[in-house]
């Protein structure tokens, strides 16, 4: 079992863990017509993620020139060049499949708003780590 | 022809150069000794005999250690094949880098056992209807004529234990060849159980 893994981890790409449900995307793709190669930006939100490991996909939906578009992009391939992280959605749900049924206003996201942790100063810490440090913890 | 004695580690998908999901028989080849080389004057054809495995030193019998030269410890398997075109003295060690620059192989196997199988399983009979007043259902019906010729063929297809043999897989592409882990991707399905034996050579049938 060692060595599928070893064969499945060796092709899995890194830095694609960031991504959640409801985040809004640029999906770098390429596309091969004939012997010319282009690069095609797709963006839209997440709203479903599919299998595990080097199988895992991601279906994005957008809505082009009034029609519902989804693409489901499997998240290791090499013709995905990179995928860019717009913004964080505020989501309540793992499938966003609700979204299909909704036109307009009321298929935004909103986006996440994540609130700063206070800082808690410890007193024995504090007096330990120097300035510098203190400043960036703030 | 170049072979190899390898094993079945498993199945799973890999991308390919085009991003294609490929499934793919993961097949680990551990070293591979030449033990001795038949030639025509001595035994009338040429091949190479390989040797693979580790095998416990107290489960050998006599015969079967003296297959061995000296120079070669005794090996699990030892597998013929013919017309070998590497050059290799006899103790040589063999890996996977043999098989580099090939783009398609046979693969042979022995097959899981499947047990006593009907003739629906084991020879794709269609069997007839489950309803509507059917009376047959999984039987294989009539074995043959009348008086003449009296009796039932040879050959025909009936139940009885199905698997266990061996048999060839032949056009597998190579989909890649990783020298450093001694390992072998293979497109496709291959005969047997993981961990079973699997003797990979160059495809006989299709040209490089």
């Amino acid at each position: 079992m060692d060595m599928i893994k070893a064969v499945e981890v060796a092709q899995q790409k890194e830095g694609v863990d960031n991504l959640r449900i409801g985040d809004l995307v640029r999906v770098h793709f390429t596309i091969i017509e004939g012997k010319n190669e282009r690069v095609q930006v797709y963006e839209g939100v997440i709203i479903a993620m599919k299998n595990s490991g080097l199988r895992k996909t991601i279906t994005v939906r957008k809505i082009s020139y009034g029609v519902g578009v989804e693409r489901v992009f499997p998240l290791h391939s090499p013709r995905i060049q990179k995928i860019e992280l717009v913004r964080h959605g505020r989501v309540r749900r793992a499938k966003l499949y609700y979204l299909r049924s909704r036109v307009g206003k009321a298929a935004k996201i909103v986006e996440l708003i994540q609130k700063k942790k206070p800082v808690v100063v410890d007193p024995s810490t504090a007096a330990e780590s120097t300035p510098e440090e203190k400043s960036k913890e703030e | 022809m170049v072979g190899l004695i390898g094993k079945k580690v498993g199945m799973t998908q890999v991308f390919d150069e085009s991003g294609v999901l490929v499934p793919v028989t993961v097949i680990q080849v551990e070293p591979n000794w030449i033990v001795a080389r038949r030639t025509i004057e001595k035994n009338g054809y040429e091949a190479v005999v390989l040797g693979s495995g580790q095998i416990k030193e107290s489960r050998l019998t006599k015969p079967y250690r003296g297959q061995f030269p000296e120079s070669v410890k005794p090996t699990r398997h030892l597998v013929e094949i013919r017309d070998f075109e590497l050059e290799g003295e006899v103790g040589a060690k063999i890996g996977v880098e043999a098989l580099e620059g090939l783009r398609f192989v046979d693969v042979r196997g022995t097959t899981k056992g499947k047990g006593y199988q009907g003739v629906v399983k084991r020879w794709g009979f269609h069997g007839g209807r489950d309803t509507h007043g059917s009376k047959f259902h999984r039987t294989h019906g009539s074995t043959g004529q009348n008086t003449h010729p009296g009796h039932t063929f040879r050959g025909v297809k009936m139940a009885g234990r199905m698997g266990g043999q061996r048999y060839t897989v032949q056009n597998l592409r190579i989909v890649k060849i990783d020298p450093e882990k001694q390992l072998l991707l293979v497109k496709g399905a291959v005969p047997g159980a993981i961990n079973g034996m699997v003797v990979v050579t160059s495809a006989k049938k299709r040209e490089l």
